[in-house]
């Protein structure tokens, strides 16, 4: 019987050898694949996640757990049927028009990825029309919009608005997040959730999902 | 080296609220104190006002002057704030900031172009967000390049080489602070300045971490920073950082620090 959580403990020390190791130990004794990446890898990073949150974990660490995670998947995927992980929703996320901020925004897709969505990164200095096209060329679920200035604040509620008349506001949940942002400015331009950072993300989009 | 007191910022929660109510008292008294902490110049940002911040960025330029004789550093990327606070300005004020991306460039230039006004050159353009010593040192050359060209004297120049957080990339610490050299070296006469809290983003103990950083910066070249002059810790490691980089000739503003009772909170 193999034990899972030493896998999970490897991802959230972010050793890399050994989440291989242990991964490949897990293939030979047949575990499902599947429940290796979400109760193995993935199961490690939650923890990451929640330790994050409350100032337990600093992002270097996070990164590391998240590329060991990422090499455990590798070895896993072939052996998925049809290649297919379990995808808990599917977010579009790009910094807003105007704006070239992409370290945060990279972190929230990364801490979602690890966390089972599937992820569409766009970009930084994403038009309203570019997270439209975004949003029908994937079957986006999820819209997370990200502005770090108090000056590109206003494109996430032009965003919004194209959204609207592009009859697709209905259709998807729309986050947003950024230094300058607060739930006040989220509920004032009509967003459905704000998260502070990328841990409350991961939250937020389940949340709103369910 | 130049101290920019940057506490008047809106998007500080205190300071956004004394806006909101006007209250002249908080904002003169903060001036006041980083004033006399030793900022060269008072940061005045009104950013997080949309609509607003022409006439609050000219208020607080207003409140500032009148109980500190000292210039602001008028602190927004719109023509229209700018011009409504240096209609009120006394002195020569510092413009925080131009940078490469198109449209901030082009709105702002015709202000700067042919006064004596100090001004940021933040590294960035609309290409992104500069990494490495060799992408900074191009958006900086165009920076300088084009203010000169425009009646800037080079003199008059703050370049920012744009600080990137330590946590995602173990190298954007020595990719800011070789710039700086590079910066320094390559266009005689300018001046680097910088903000410091990005390099600490996602780490622990910031605080102690920002300012190895600025000594790092310092002991290279830098010569401005946009800072809580209130920390006197950091007031303290600049003035002896600038010492340890010989630019302090008979160590007379070490001396003057210690005089002024700089370190004694060490105790």
């Amino acid at each position: 019987m193999f034990d899972l959580s030493l896998l999970g403990k490897a991802v959230i020390e972010g050793d890399n050898e050994e989440v291989k190791a242990l991964t490949e130990q897990a293939i030979n004794a047949n575990v499902d694949p599947l429940v290796i990446i979400n109760e193995g890898l993935i199961g490690g990073m939650n923890i990451v996640g929640q330790r994050f949150k409350v100032n337990d974990m600093f992002v270097p660490e996070v990164l590391m757990s998240a590329r060991a995670m990422n090499s455990g998947i590798e070895l896993v995927k072939p052996l998925l049927a049809g290649g297919e992980m379990t995808n808990k929703g599917t977010v579009i996320i790009g910094t807003v028009k105007g704006d070239l901020h992409d370290i945060g925004k990279s972190l929230v897709a990364m801490m979602l990825e690890c966390s089972g969505f599937k992820v569409v990164d766009l970009g930084t200095d994403v038009s309203p029309e570019e997270f439209v096209a975004g949003i029908k060329d994937n079957n986006g679920q999820v819209v997370a919009l990200s502005a770090l200035l108090t000056t590109t604040m206003l494109a996430m509620k032009s965003t919004i608005e194209v959204l609207q008349e592009s009859g697709l506001r209905e259709k998807v949940v729309v986050m947003i997040g950024g230094a300058p942002i607060t739930q006040d400015f989220a509920d004032q331009i009509g967003a459905d959730g704000y998260a502070g950072d990328a841990a409350a993300a991961v939250e937020l989009v389940t949340k709103l999902l369910n | 080296m130049l101290i920019v007191g940057e506490l008047i910022n809106a998007s500080r929660k205190a300071i956004g609220e004394a806006i909101k109510a006007q209250d002249v008292e908080y904002i003169q008294k903060v001036a006041k104190d980083e004033f006399e902490a030793g900022a060269n110049y008072i940061d005045v940002n009104a950013g997080i006002f949309v609509g607003k911040e022409p006439e609050y960025l000219q208020w607080l330029v207003k409140l500032v002057q009148e109980v500190v004789d000292c210039p602001c550093c008028l602190d927004s990327p719109d023509p229209k704030a700018i011009e409504a606070a240096l209609s009120v300005h006394k002195g020569t004020p510092m413009i925080n900031s131009i940078s490469l991306e198109k449209e901030r460039y082009d709105a702002l230039l015709p202000v700067i172009a042919g006064t004596d006004l100090k001004v940021v050159a933040l590294c960035m353009s609309d290409d992104g967000m500069p990494e490495t010593m060799d992408a900074r040192l191009k958006i900086a050359e165009k920076l300088i390049g084009g203010l000169v060209k425009n009646n800037v004297p080079i003199e008059n120049i703050y370049v920012d080489p744009l600080v990137q957080p330590l946590s995602v990339n173990s190298s954007f610490a020595v990719e800011f602070i070789n710039s700086v050299e590079a910066i320094m070296t390559q266009f005689k006469g300018v001046h680097t300045m910088c903000g410091l809290s990005n390099i600490s983003y996602g780490l622990p103990v910031r605080k102690f971490m920002n300012q190895a950083f600025a000594i790092m910066a310092i002991a290279k070249g830098l010569d401005g920073l946009i800072i809580n002059p209130l920390d006197k810790m950091m007031m303290a490691s600049l003035v002896t950082a600038e010492a340890l980089a010989g630019r302090d000739n008979f160590c007379v503003n070490y001396l003057k620090a210690f005089r002024n009772k700089q370190f004694d909170f060490l105790g």
